[in-house]
């Protein structure tokens, strides 16, 4: 065997080439993997789910509180609601006068809730960082009640494994497991920066939870209903992953 | 060039498989991470808290990234493709380190106090301030720096990554970074980082050892540098 003095041989381009074909192919042109790859990436993502829902997740490690003075400018905290993306307009619940949030599902003691008795149970508040899929962060007080405390009331059956919170923004909704759900931190809240909820930020009662990306805490609520079986979600139905647990 | 006048070179086995695998496995890899990374990165092109700029040179500050060096498609593709690929790409890195502690073979790859000498004395070979060659082994003191800090680079990376991905229940590890902005910009410098070591790696082996690529495939190693650890 001759080596050539620069020690690179026709086949070792051919070799080079087996690898950095591939590799060149995957990172072009945004590919989304197609058909055959995108099922997969997302079982992938259930593992993740699991490790992020299992092993990583603690039901009472607190996400760091910010004194007040470290608010972001409220025009610079980010809103959105599909119903405003696709219309221009915010969403409206169907009897505006007569909102309540309808709890049920897989509980012993079914309920329906108004405004006045939510804010008539014992309240909490915090000052947190809101941490967005897209990755931008922002520090906010929100104020609510605690989803254990309602979660108490009601008295789920031993079936139920997942919550449910639908939206009367179009069809937003999506589901949590318990665990996130009844953490000391996640709310229903009716108040941002210790003034009512507004229209951006999904009155009359939103979710919200410093441990929870932002598409995980659903606004506008209507419902919230206790499931055996996991919910999808606006978002997670169209890829994104089911936890968003931070 | 004079050396090639001399006799034949041994032809020694330089790579065993399992590092050649990692190698390219890696390579794949790190080019999907990063593909995917920069199409996570353009859902939001900007560092600090909303309204609160984090003041750090950041060149690519509001860019979209072209198509060609996005993987993903949208963000939640991209987000799908860099937590699936973090699997493959931590584990690789965790066996190839595996490889090299049960066989000792870190001991010509780890650069240590000891070598910072012989490193002045390649570095003034490079820039023809010293005519000869310095004897090595297998790796002179300059490549023993640069697979130490890659090795440092992927474990920054990693490390920087589950900083950002789970700010909360990892909190411990967000502070060691300075909090979640400067994670996830320091996350976004060890891309640069990659990308610049892979042009040096590259352009010094086609310039330097061209046989040491052949070796990186096939095992087999006839070159300069015959000589092991």
């Amino acid at each position: 065997m001759t080596d050539q003095p620069t020690g690179l041989s026709r086949r070792d381009f051919f070799r080079l080439g087996l690898v950095a074909g591939p590799a060149s192919l995957v990172a072009s042109c945004g590919w989304d993997g197609g058909p055959a790859l995108t099922p997969k990436l997302s079982a992938i993502s259930r593992v993740n789910d699991w490790v992020g829902e299992r092993l990583l997740l603690s039901p009472s490690r607190l996400a760091p509180e910010y004194p007040s003075a470290s608010r972001t400018p409220e025009a610079n905290f980010p809103s959105y609601s599909i119903t405003r993306n696709r219309t221009g307009s915010f969403p409206v619940p169907a009897d505006p006068t007569a909102w309540s949030l309808q709890v049920g599902g897989l509980v012993r003691k079914p309920v329906r809730l108004t405004r006045q008795m939510i804010e008539s149970l014992p309240r909490l508040s915090y000052t947190v960082k809101h941490h967005c899929v897209e990755g931008w962060t922002a520090i906010a007080t929100w104020t609510g009640v605690p989803v254990s405390t309602i979660v108490t009331m009601v008295e789920p059956t031993a079936e139920a494994k997942y919550l449910r919170f639908d939206s009367f923004d179009s069809e937003y909704y999506n589901g949590w497991d318990l665990t996130s759900a009844l953490h000391p931190q996640t709310i229903l809240a009716y108040a941002y920066n210790d003034r009512p909820l507004g229209m951006n930020h999904g009155a009359p009662l939103r979710l919200y939870s410093p441990i929870k990306l932002g598409y995980k805490m659903a606004k506008y609520l209507t419902a919230m209903t206790f499931t055996q079986e996991r919910p999808g979600g606006y978002w997670e139905d169209r890829g994104y992953p089911w936890l968003g647990g931070i | 060039m004079e050396l090639d006048k001399e006799a034949p070179r041994p032809r020694v086995k330089r790579y065993h498989g399992l590092v050649r695998l990692a190698h390219w496995a890696n390579a794949v890899f790190l080019l999907g991470m990063i593909a995917s990374g920069l199409q996570i990165y353009v859902a939001y092109s900007h560092f600090g808290l909303q309204g609160e700029p984090l003041g750090l040179p950041n060149p690519l500050d509001g860019a979209s990234i072209p198509e060609w060096g996005r993987l993903g498609g949208w963000l939640a593709g991209g987000l799908n493709w860099h937590f699936a690929l973090a699997w493959p790409f931590v584990i690789t890195g965790l066996v190839y380190l595996g490889f090299l502690a049960a066989t000792g073979e870190w001991r010509s790859l780890l650069f240590r106090p000891r070598d910072v000498a012989p490193a002045v004395k390649m570095q003034l070979y490079y820039l023809r301030l010293r005519k000869d060659h310095p004897p090595q082994g297998k790796h002179n003191a300059l490549q023993k720096a640069a697979y130490s800090f890659i090795v440092a680079l992927g474990a920054l990376a990693t490390l920087s990554g589950f900083a950002i991905y789970k700010p909360v229940q990892l909190g411990w590890l967000t502070t060691v970074f300075g909090g979640y902005e400067l994670a996830r910009y320091w996350h976004f410098v060890t891309v640069w980082l990659f990308l610049g070591f892979t042009l040096l790696h590259v352009a010094l082996v086609l310039l330097v050892d061209p046989a040491s690529l052949r070796a990186m495939i096939t095992g087999w190693y006839r070159g300069r540098f015959p000589s092991h650890d």
